[in-house]
């Protein structure tokens, strides 16, 4: 075997970034963001609400926590599904104990099949983050465009009508995308995106064919129960010591730098289970122990970090 | 393909001519920050797929772009507080997509090395001119926009051939970090010239150890601190060199930070350790043990 010419050429080396979707920019060289009340972090607590197929397909690659063994997979369907009726009921109550709203990124397929967790997502003033149709619609580089804009169409528009929010957020499922989901999702009226984790910050990010702007969201692929519990096997311990850890990190640099955001992402058929909930009870609770906090949805954290 | 590619001879340990390190310390102790690039739609090398997902792979890519937006600075800041020099492991384009981060480590008088021109461009295959073309390139890169003649070379995402350690010692390297045999540094084997294996490591590398190992972060500190105390221990009878690894993009997140900087302290305030950089070492280990380490190896190849 050989290596094409073309593998030593780079027609993108060149100032800036690679890709024409964000621009280059340095964290420490942005202007300083002060949050409402003078706080200093914007706590952004998401939780994922997600239907696996158990006709799951296996390409382009399984969304994680997706069906493992031979069709049926009954005991897959059904802990992922736990988390739906049971873990997601948990954690609202600690939620509620700390009077914290969050975001709740969320299949249309589930919105469609539970109207249940609508209802409360609703009555709690939480905002519903549009999580494609389920986990086994995939967007991914190479699909056929036609089926991407079914997808991102039949999420949004189904989220809106049942819960009849703005639904301005989107997260693609397993945070996969294709070449043109950022044009989709634009199209559809979606303000932001959590696929993209290069920031600690909100940043612009432009949608192809001059389909116009959006802002990629800063949702933590690192402080999440399923990196942490799931893919490290760290103990809960471990887990509350993290988000400890992640908040003093990012409180001791607001001084020089200005305010920052924290996201939290939670899993409910991962923290929601008996064991674990004692655990993300004490996380909540110091975190709602911290001075200079202000627990905010994606969408409320974006208008203020906007207006600065 | 051959069983091995017959780069060093085996060595033991013991009884091999003692190393004293500048101020007679016992660990030489660099620090290698690895900058780099990752494109989001490169060209496939027969080998190895750059991203696990279909292009673009957007979480992974933007995951690594954390490193240079966000993470590099907290980890200078953490190595500026215990004045420790990065000697760093460059994905030589990162000079034309970001120089920002590279004034920022002239400034320093950090020492930079090769880690091939992006870590999504792999060396398998390739033929000896194009293996010769991103040498070249970098060390001309490198030149121009630091002054530095680089010294170092770590294959782009650790892809080699079996010429790659001839080419290093023809365009005069001192060191390659590729090989993994040894804690002390010692002659390569080459058709011509000369080349030393400087310990990098492995194991306590920042992404072997969040992304292999699965630590948690104070695990991590605990870690390097032990792994320090042992390598002083065993550099009383003869110098050892310890490095760090690291990648913005894991080390610099702000929940894995203190523990860093916690072994960062812990290292530093010992009296016993020469806080260097990987040319330095080099350099001192030509001027002084080279060739006394060459003719014992070759006394003792057989025995």
């Amino acid at each position: 075997m050989t290596v094409a010419k073309e593998y030593l050429e780079y027609p993108l080396r060149r100032y800036g970034m690679d890709q024409n979707f964000y621009e280059w920019s340095l964290l420490v060289n942005r202007p300083k963001v002060t949050w409402p009340n003078g706080a200093r972090i914007a706590l952004w607590i998401t939780t994922d609400l997600e239907l696996f197929p158990l006709d799951q397909p296996a390409k382009p690659f399984k969304a994680p926590g997706g069906m493992v063994t031979a069709y049926p997979d009954l005991r897959h369907f059904t802990t992922r599904d736990y988390g739906n009726r049971v873990g997601i009921q948990r954690i609202w109550r600690l939620l509620d104990k700390y009077k914290f709203k969050s975001s709740v990124a969320m299949n249309s397929k589930v919105a469609e099949r539970y109207p249940y967790l609508v209802k409360k997502i609703n009555q709690r003033g939480d905002e519903i983050i549009a999580m494609g149709v389920d986990q086994g619609k995939l967007h991914f580089g190479g699909m056929d465009d036609a089926t991407e804009i079914a997808q991102v169409t039949e999420s949004v528009n189904t989220l809106r009508k049942l819960s009849g929010q703005p639904v301005r957020g989107w997260m693609s499922p397993a945070k996969s995308e294709s070449w043109n989901t950022l044009k989709h999702v634009k199209n559809a009226g979606i303000d932001y995106v959590c696929d993209w984790v290069a920031d600690d910050m909100p940043f612009e990010i432009k949608a192809p064919d001059n389909a116009g702007k959006l802002w990629a969201m800063p949702h933590t692929s690192e402080i999440s129960d399923r990196k942490i519990i799931i893919d490290n096997k760290h103990s809960e311990d471990e887990f509350v010591e993290q988000i400890q850890d992640q908040f003093n990190g990012l409180y001791k640099e607001t001084e020089k730098y200005g305010g920052r955001i924290m996201s939290l992402s939670l899993t409910p058929y991962i923290s929601g289970l008996h064991y674990r909930v004692k655990y993300l009870d004490q996380a909540l609770g110091w975190l709602a122990s911290q001075k200079n906090v202000w627990v905010a949805t994606g969408s409320e954290i974006l208008d203020a970090f906007k207006k600065q | 393909m051959k069983p091995d590619l017959d780069l060093y001879d085996y060595w033991p340990y013991e009884g091999r001519p003692k190393i004293t390190w500048p101020g007679g310390k016992k660990v030489a102790f660099w620090v290698a920050p690895n900058i780099e690039f990752y494109e989001l739609n490169p060209p496939i090398n027969p080998k190895r797929t750059p991203w696990p997902r279909p292009h673009p792979d957007v979480n992974l890519y933007s995951n690594r772009d954390y490193g240079n937006r966000v993470g590099h600075w907290r980890m200078m800041e953490v190595m500026d507080k215990y004045k420790v020099r990065g000697s760093i492991s460059l994905s030589v384009a990162l000079i034309e997509h970001h120089p920002e981060i590279i004034k920022e480590c002239v400034d320093r008088n950090w020492e930079f090395f090769s880690h091939g021109i992006y870590n999504t461009r792999y060396s398998y295959d390739m033929d000896e001119a194009q293996e010769r073309a991103i040498m070249e390139d970098s060390i001309e890169t490198v030149m121009k926009a630091t002054g530095q003649r680089i010294s170092g070379w770590l294959a782009p995402a650790l892809t080699h051939t079996e010429r790659t350690m001839d080419l290093l010692a023809e365009y005069q390297f001192l060191y390659t970090c590729d090989l993994f045999q040894d804690d002390q540094p010692q002659p390569v084997k080459v058709k011509s010239g000369r080349l030393i294996s400087m310990p990098y490591s492995l194991e306590i590398n920042d992404i072997i150890v969040y992304n292999s190992y699965n630590a948690t972060p104070r695990r991590y500190g605990q870690m390097i601190k032990d792994q320090f105390d042992l390598l002083a221990e065993e550099g009383k009878d003869s110098g050892t060199v310890m490095c760090i690894p690291l990648h913005a993009y894991a080390v610099g997140h702000p929940h894995r930070l203190a523990a860093f900087e916690e072994a960062l302290e812990y290292i530093t305030a010992r009296d016993d350790v020469w806080v260097t950089t990987a040319r330095e070492i080099a350099e001192y280990y030509y001027d002084n043990y080279f060739d006394k380490c060459a003719a014992d190896i070759a006394a003792r190849k057989g025995v």
